[in-house]
């Protein structure tokens, strides 16, 4: 299947590929096939919480099902979000020291937001 | 770098706006719009976690008419997002190239995102957001 895609060159070499580079596009995809699932589950959750009280809201985030849905829901669409957004600073922004600046940036965001959600679940869950 | 004030290939303004190019960069608009509601569901999540009073003050806040008219936003990007994700999973395995295929699918991702927009705020209206 892979090999009619190879250049006449590239098999005369006879060289396989690096088996890396392709991460970023992986897990981006990786990442967009669970939230296809995950993604109308947090919309289900979001309306749900609709007018409910908040001792309500503490009984329904202690639930184990709802605590790992939503820590998972958490990690991909934070970890799709931040290679997202690298992806549209690095077509976007030319000016070198703010194209640097911003991508390590968004990864501090969202590494700091997103071990912050996690804490702050496992939390409510524990509580 | 040199400063070069030449027009860039490709001319984007003299380029006809096709349901192909419209629907790519309004997948990557909506992508970064969901970015920023991010703080938002940590603000929810700290104010769970602060005690009720807080969470009931909060909660007043974010239904506001200016907050739900946010949130109509956000839950529009989230549909357009998430059809459309879908589409260009399908691409990347390798189907749906044709041109007539993209632009069916084009125009069913904007008809099922508006569709379950309202069918949402339709739901959510009806239990009671305001």
């Amino acid at each position: 299947m892979g090999v009619k895609f190879r250049t006449s060159l590239s098999r005369a070499l006879g060289l396989g590929s690096a088996k890396e580079g392709a991460e970023h596009w992986w897990i981006q995809r990786a990442t967009a096939v669970g939230l296809v699932f995950l993604g109308p589950w947090f919309v289900y959750f979001c309306l749900s919480l609709i007018g409910m009280p908040h001792r309500d809201v503490l009984e329904y985030l202690s639930n184990p099902i709802t605590a790992t849905f939503l820590i998972l829901f958490v990690f991909s669409s934070f970890y799709h979000a931040k290679l997202g957004m690298e992806v549209v600073i690095e077509d976007y922004v030319h000016n070198e020291f703010v194209k640097y600046t911003s991508l390590i940036l968004i990864k501090f965001m969202i590494f700091g937001v997103g071990i912050l959600s996690l804490f702050l679940i496992l939390k409510i869950a524990i509580h | 770098m040199a400063q070069n004030s030449r027009p860039l290939s490709p001319h984007l303004q003299i380029y006809k706006p096709q349901i192909t190019s419209i629907l790519s960069i309004l997948h990557r608009f909506t992508g970064v719009t969901l970015t920023l509601a991010i703080p938002v569901f940590v603000f929810w999540i700290f104010a769970v976690s602060v005690g009720s009073q807080f969470y009931n003050e909060s909660m007043i806040c974010l239904s506001s008419w200016w907050a739900i008219l946010f949130f109509i936003g956000w839950s529009f990007s989230f549909y357009f997002h998430f059809c459309n994700g879908i589409r260009h999973l399908f691409w990347d395995a390798g189907y749906g190239f044709e041109l007539e295929t993209i632009s069916i699918s084009g125009w069913t991702v904007v008809l099922s995102s508006m569709f379950l927009t309202v069918i949402t705020w339709a739901y959510a209206f009806y239990v009671g957001v305001f």
